[in-house]
């Protein structure tokens, strides 16, 4: 019972298993998912380890699975993914897991290695096609005449001579200006295909190598050629180079070789030409046909792989995982057991009891695992059972501490309180309904949802946080119907309790400057208050904001200093579980004392207030007419610093009989308080020790005195001894006393002060809720008004697209933008000024061996 | 046939929504000459001379903001017809896929 208040109760276990049934056992475990397993060798590394082969084996399964996966997506066939949840196989099913992957994998090289050289042959094919195209065009041109050329070669000379001039000066001239005779001008030539951006680098190097004695032609291919080897998109050129010589040759094709330029062989007649152009385009169209054939048996490949690949994950991460865990455990020296230690709550005892059965019985072993409960003084994981709905709130807490061990747990309350305060800030029932339709969206369609399993971070954190954000919701809408807000506007359900002046001529209604509303004026207000929430009339008036503002101000103060009374409380009962008799005297005791003669009294104020003044103008009432009201914030400061509070002519000085004493009483009870929690505590331990310290040596004395009786060369031994024993016992506790003094002095300046700015902090939720309320205003009368006073019909097609862009503007500053600020700021009252009164958090969560969470944490760097 | 992607049909189709029901109730709003409405009337400029007038201009464009809300509602059945049908064109393409 009660867990749900504290974390669970863990004790530690020691746990037999037989070898033959460990493994079956341990993966019961794991989908279990309840028990915390400590590694047992610590000092061994982790390829000294029994089991580092199997893990090891795992790993290459793991690796030929996401190089599979790899292909799969290249191709972009979809995996089959059943969410479901295989068991962990058998140990000699892993054999044949492994024989599949081999395979697979095997087989999906050679079929990728010859497809890649059916690529690169198909890539030298089309090249050589390109290249014979294009040198058909050279010489055509060349048959036409040699202008076209000679006038390319000039062009190249000055680039050159440009790129040169400011270095080298006059240029010096090649031999290209003579003309050339056609039947002299190619004896050589080669022809070739080079990436499109080395051109100008290579035609440079040539001109300078071959000193301006060759002739380089290019042209582009427009198409882009497949790498094969990288399967990126290239572009390239087709380039012919003529020449004369042998040494040209040798210096040109060393060039080419440099610029990685691939060489074809290029007949010279027209005919040959022709011929291997033919030839080449049957081979392209064969070579075709079977890269088809290869992508489809590729495909095939893969298609099956796809089928079962989620499968064959999910079950090789659970044998890795089993055998990593198997790892931390103890050999017995027979060889014939395993033995762990293990985390395991108390309450599940059970149901641990009754998985490891459940493996033996399936390993078909005969001799039961033993579960035997350990003594340890070492502090327990702090372990909370949450399911669905609770964990998103945990996890609120858990991000800021974990736990210490069966520390009262905030999380309950947060529930109610997380939301409730939110919505102060965020009264809206317009944006609280939007908030409450998304986060009902994702509560219902929870299921298909969470299988879809999203990458997205951004809906990870709203999806799972769907509860919390259904309930501000949900708060929200109550909040907007107290505040009567809904995008701004007051609905008057219940009727308004305010009324026209009858007496008002049209005169007066025009020189009314402003519209402010009086509740004294009895000709204008009932006196019976509006039923629930605001009057929907202050929407209109003037002074809404005053008004407002006085109301809201107030229950941000009442709702704080209960919550604060209320996380105070929350120590008391730590204190009770824990049998911390001191701590409820000298902390929690002057503490409540502290905060209820203070900050509730100023609560208790605001209530007097409201109860015995009333707006009137009646001058018979004039001591209890708001001329007499007397601030709230002044007289809790006089009433700090025992000073009278100043009143207006004919008011009473006092609110109630007595006030002044009671305060003065008030304020020196709780200064008393301050010193009480300061130094109550120290004094007692340090007196307790004392006296503990000195029946200890009184003890010894007498003790020492009988032995003495007996033996005194023993006693003279063992004297000096305790002495000296006593001196740094001494020491240490003197160190340990001033440590105390000052951990005590801190916690008391950080409640005293803390509960002053506390109290002021949860005017946030006042400011908060103005901002909101004024933003909204604002977005209504800049945006969607501006759609509403177009005259004529042709305002409902502005309003059509004004509204639209209001809407959007509302989702994305109103609720998305004001929400996250209000978030943050409950996420601050609960953190700093709730949970600082009675919440240490310093325990360490429980991280017990669970499938589901390796799986989780295993596939989620994959989907990336 | 399928115009617009999946994510804006899906947002035309909840935009619409919203719209229809928002600016019919506004409209409705509007016709029984409600209060917190009066702020954004398309009222003439100037001075008031006359209260019979006054009012004979107030009750003119409450019902003018009333049918304007009904228009614009009108358009946002529009767009839900359309979104509508782009989505399920949408959820049809990619499950044929």
């Amino acid at each position: 019972m009660g867990s749900l208040f504290r974390s669970a109760e863990m004790t530690l276990c020691q746990l037999f298993l037989q070898s033959e049934a460990a493994y079956a056992c341990v993966s019961e475990l794991g989908e279990l998912g309840l028990v915390q397993f400590r590694d047992l060798n610590p000092d061994v590394n982790a390829f000294q380890r029994k089991f580092v082969n199997e893990v090891r084996r795992c790993d290459e399964m793991e690796r030929k699975l996401r190089y599979l996966e790899k292909e799969i997506k290249k191709d972009g066939i979809p995996m089959l993914d059943t969410g479901e949840n295989p068991e962990a196989p058998q140990p000699r099913e892993m054999i044949d897991l492994e024989a599949t992957f081999e395979k697979l994998e095997n087989e999906l090289r050679e079929v990728n290695q010859n497809a890649e050289a059916l690529k690169r042959n198909f890539l030298e094919l089309t090249e050589l096609k390109q290249i014979l195209r294009k040198t058909q065009v050279f010489f055509d041109e060349h048959e036409g005449g040699v202008n076209p050329t000679e006038s390319m070669t000039r062009a190249l000379i000055s680039e050159d001579s440009i790129a040169r001039q400011g270095a080298l000066g006059p240029v010096q001239l090649g031999f290209p200006e003579k003309s050339i005779d056609p039947e002299e001008f190619f004896p050589c030539f080669v022809a070739g295909v080079i990436l499109r951006e080395r051109i100008p680098a290579f035609e440079r190097m040539l001109w300078r190598a071959c000193r301006g004695n060759v002739f380089l032609r290019q042209a582009e291919i427009e198409t882009p050629l497949e790498d094969p080897s990288t399967s990126d998109q290239v572009f390239k050129s087709v380039f012919i180079i003529f020449f004369q010589g042998d040494q040209l040759k040798t210096r040109v094709k060393k060039i080419c070789e440099g610029f990685r330029a691939t060489l074809y062989p290029c007949p010279e007649a027209p005919a040959d030409r022709r011929e291997m152009a033919m030839g080449v385009m049957t081979r392209i169209e064969d070579l075709n046909t079977v890269l088809g054939q290869t992508q489809d048996h590729r495909h095939r490949v893969l298609v099956a792989a796809a089928k079962n690949i989620k499968n064959w994950f999910v079950k090789v991460r659970k044998i890795k995982a089993i055998y990593h865990t198997l790892n931390l455990f103890n050999l017995d020296v027979t060889q014939k057991c395993l033995i762990a230690e293990c985390w395991v709550p108390v309450l599940d005892l059970e149901t641990i009891q009754l998985a490891l059965r459940r493996g033996t019985e399936r390993s078909g072993s005969s001799v039961p695992p033993i579960l035997n409960r350990m003594e340890t003084c070492e502090e327990p994981p702090t372990y909370n059972h949450t399911n669905k709905f609770t964990s998103a709130f945990q996890a609120l807490i858990d991000s800021y501490g974990v736990a210490s061990y069966r520390e009262m747990n905030p999380a309950p309350y947060t529930i109610i309180t997380f939301p409730f305060l939110f919505a102060v800030m965020f009264g809206d029932m317009g944006h609280g309904l939007i908030m409450a339709l998304f986060g009902g969206w994702m509560v219902l369609k929870e299921k298909q949802l969470a299988s879809k399993k999203s990458d997205s971070e951004i809906w990870t954190i709203f999806f799972g946080g769907r509860y919390i954000i259904f309930l501000m919701g949900l708060f929200s809408v109550y909040t907007g119907l107290i505040y009567n807000d809904i995008f701004s506007k007051s609905v008057n359900i219940f009727g308004s309790k305010w009324m026209v002046n009858k007496n008002w001529t049209f005169e007066n209604v025009r020189n009314e400057e402003s519209w402010m509303l009086d509740p004294a004026k009895t000709y204008e207000f009932e006196q019976v208050p509006y039923p629930i929430g605001l009057d929907p009339v202050w929407q209109m008036a003037k002074n809404k904001i005053i008004f407002q503002n006085a109301y809201k101000m107030k229950i941000s103060i009442i709702l704080g200093v209960f919550h604060m009374l209320f996380g105070v409380s929350m120590s008391l009962w730590n204190n009770l579980y824990f049998k911390n008799k001191l701590d409820i005297i000298c902390q929690f005791v002057p503490q409540v004392i502290f905060l209820c003669f203070l900050f509730l009294y100023m609560v208790l104020l605001m209530f007097i207030k409201w109860v015995s003044y009333a707006a009137t103008n009646d001058p018979g009432l004039l001591k209890s007419s708001p001329y007499c009201a007397p601030s709230i914030l002044i007289t809790f400061i006089n009433m700090v610093l025992f000073k009278p509070s100043k009143v207006p002519l004919g008011c009473d000085d006092e609110m109630f009989a007595g006030q002044m004493v009671i305060q003065k009483l008030l304020v020196v009870c709780a200064l008393i308080c301050v010193p009480w929690m300061l130094l109550a505590k120290p004094i007692i331990i340090m007196r307790n020790q004392k006296k503990l310290s000195y029946s200890l040596s009184h003890q010894q004395m007498q003790s020492a005195a009988t032995e003495n009786g007996d033996a005194s060369v023993g006693a003279t031994d063992q004297q000096p001894m305790q002495n000296a024993t006593q001196v740094s016992a001494g020491h240490g506790g003197e160190d340990e006393m001033t440590e105390m003094f000052i951990h005590q002095g801190i916690h008391t300046i950080e409640y005293v002060l803390g509960s002053v700015s506390h109290t002021a902090s949860y005017l946030r939720l006042w400011a908060l809720s103005l901002a909101h309320a004024q933003l909204s205003d604002v977005l209504w009368n800049m945006v969607l008004s501006k759609g509403l006073i177009v005259e004529d019909w042709r305002g409902g097609v502005a309003l059509y697209v004004i509204f639209t862009f209001w809407a959007c503007l509302t989702v994305s500053i109103l609720v998305l933008m004001e929400g996250l600020s209000a978030f943050l700021h409950t996420l601050r009252l609960h953190w700093v000024e709730f949970q600082s009164k009675f919440y240490a958090g310093l325990g360490h969560a429980f991280q017990p061996f669970s499938f589901e969470v390796i799986l989780d944490t295993a596939s989620a760097p994959v989907e990336e | 046939m399928p115009v617009c992607g999946p994510k804006l049909s899906l947002c035309g189709l909840i935009m619409s929504i919203w719209g229809i029901i928002q600016l019919s109730l506004m409209g409705v709003f509007y016709y029984i000459h409600s209060v917190a409405l009066a702020e954004d009337l398309p009222l003439p400029e100037g001075e008031i001379k006359d209260p019979a007038e006054f009012y004979n201009d107030v009750d003119v464009a409450y019902t003018q903001n009333a049918y304007n809300c009904w228009i614009a509602a009108c358009l946002y059945v529009v767009t839900l017809a359309i979104s509508g049908h782009q989505f399920w064109a949408n959820s049809r393409s990619s499950l044929s896929v």
